[in-house]
């Protein structure tokens, strides 16, 4: 796929209406889901159904008062915002929707997706230093470490998916389990994991990887409110602040696309029909990812913060040594079979 | 209540350069229905002001259930409870914090006027948070129900627009009082 300016042009333009408008009406779900959990109706008097609430938080969120408090390091300060959306919206430019809706095919889009996303550890770590703040300052200190102890894992877990489908690309790597179901990375009784019945604890395990590396409750340590004031972001007020929240929900849908691509067979529907028209289609990739982050708000309302201690116990004394056994076991295998 | 002495941010704010009527009425509707209040309560009436969060009452209805946590964040201040000599530094420089444009409720009667806790010679407290702060709407009971809360908010709806949610609703009890 040649990649001309035009081409350039508008794969960009679509990745930030769907980034901008996703991260606009995830928070609208998550509102409502928030509501409907804890059984109250959640945004209603705004447009139908509290539709009209995005574009309204919005506006009012971009007219108040962009505020630097004195002493800040200003560069760092301003730069922290932009770099928290930016790497979310980069990263799109090579996830796979379908087979042909693809703004660029990276070979190595696994790493480039990896890459992007410490850089939005980084972004926290410069907002909370840039702030001067020390609330601000311990929550991107907890952010950080917990950002690097899940991506271990995360990563780990991924090598085995690499390992199965032979390739960095994530469209080969959707593209390999295309044709039902039972094909999909998720399965572990099939001969292209060579037989590997761990392959659900894996997809477990990018799953809650996935959760805290969007910094979501339960493992929202950074933004602790009942010890951190609003974490690192307690000193952007306006478009900075919702430059960040946006940078979150971008994050979540792109991890939630690298969920589906690894486990959930990317576009493939669930059952091959050669006459169906919408075998293997886009829209099963969207019903896929939104189905994950209705899971991730699920969640999110669901279940109460852990502590610091819990959350990196979690990673390093169970996901790394269980990513790393399954690593092993699934090389293993599949020069068994 | 003697002179109020505002914070000296209110002044320090330059007026827009450029005057849409339009684009500020839609300004102001958006700023109204996204009231994002601070997560603070001093006493009892916080438990109202949870309760007004809570399933029964739902202030997220009205897009106001955004209860932020940091000042930088958040419109309006709901002072919910008894304000004592102590607190009422830090619940200024919480003030002085906000952004502008930013809004004050004085929830209860404690907020209002120093509530039960005034008798002469009284030494603990603030009485009301007129004293020190520009409160727009106040919200009298001890402690007000949820309900008051709510129409406090669409009250202060009102203030910024100039457009009232729902007309208002006569009370039935003075009528019955009254004959
Ligand atoms: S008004 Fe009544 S309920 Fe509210 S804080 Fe004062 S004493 Fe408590």
């Amino acid at each position: 796929m040649s990649l001309t300016l035009l081409n350039a042009a508008v794969a960009v333009f679509i990745a930030i209406c769907f980034v901008g408008l996703n991260a606009a009406y995830l928070v609208w779900c998550e509102r409502k889901g928030a509501g409907f959990y804890q059984r109250r109706p959640g945004p209603m008097e705004n447009g139908p159904w509290g539709l009209l609430q995005p574009p309204i938080d919005g506006v009012k969120l971009m007219t108040k008062q962009l505020l630097i408090p004195g002493g800040v390091d200003k560069a760092i300060f301003m730069v922290a915002p932009v770099l928290a959306m930016f790497p979310a919206l980069i990263s799109f430019v090579t996830i796979p929707f379908s087979k042909n809706i693809v703004a660029h095919p990276i070979n190595v889009g696994v790493l480039m997706i990896f890459a992007f996303a410490a850089l939005g550890g980084m972004s926290l770590l410069v907002a909370g230093w840039g702030s001067r703040n020390k609330y601000a300052m311990i929550s991107s200190v907890r952010a950080v470490s917990q950002t690097v102890a899940y991506e271990i894992p995360m990563l780990i877990t991924t090598i085995t998916i690499v390992l199965v489908s032979g390739s960095l690309n994530l469209s080969e790597i959707a593209a390999s389990q295309l044709g039902g179901f039972w094909k999909w990375n998720i399965w572990g009784f099939q001969e292209a994991v060579g037989y590997n019945i761990l392959m659900p604890i894996s997809f477990l395990i990018i799953f809650v990887c996935a959760v805290a590396e969007t910094n979501r409750a339960p493992f929202d340590l950074g933004e602790a409110e009942s010890e951190l004031v609003a974490g690192f972001h307690t000193e952007y007020s306006s478009m900075g602040f919702g430059l960040f929240f946006m940078g979150e929900y971008a994050n979540i849908v792109i991890g939630a696309c690298l969920v589906t691509i690894l486990f959930l067979g990317g576009w493939s529907s669930p059952v091959p029909l050669g006459f169906f028209p919408f075998t293997d289609h886009v829209g099963w990739f969207l019903l896929k990812i939104y189905m994950i982050i209705f899971v991730f708000i699920w969640i999110r309302w669901t279940f109460p913060r852990t502590t610091i201690y819990g959350l990196l116990n979690l990673s390093w004394k169970y996901l790394i040594p269980i990513s790393l056994f399954n690593l092993l076991l699934t090389a293993a295998l599949l020069k068994v079979f | 209540m003697g002179k109020k002495e505002l914070s000296p941010n209110l002044e320090t704010v330059p007026e827009s350069l450029v005057q849409l009527a339009v684009a500020d009425k839609l300004i102001n509707l958006c700023r109204a229905n996204s009231l994002w209040p601070l997560t603070f309560g001093i006493a009892c009436c916080a438990i109202e002001m949870m309760g007004t969060g809570a399933a029964r009452f739902d202030l997220s209805r009205f897009g106001a259930e955004v209860f932020r946590p940091s000042p930088r964040q958040a419109d309006v201040m709901i002072v919910a409870g008894t304000i004592s000599k102590k607190m009422a530094p830090g619940i200024k420089t919480l003030y002085d914090q906000m952004p502008e444009p930013k809004w004050v409720i004085a929830l209860g009667n404690c907020a209002i006027s120093g509530g039960p806790f005034v008798y002469e010679g009284q030494y603990g407290i603030i009485e009301g948070a007129d004293q020190f702060l520009p409160v727009d709407v106040y919200v009298p009971g001890c402690p007000p129900r949820p309900e008051a809360l709510i129409e406090g908010i669409i009250e202060l709806e009102h203030k910024i627009t100039g457009w009232r949610r729902w007309p208002k609703v006569k009370p039935e009890w003075r009528e019955d009082n009254n004959t």
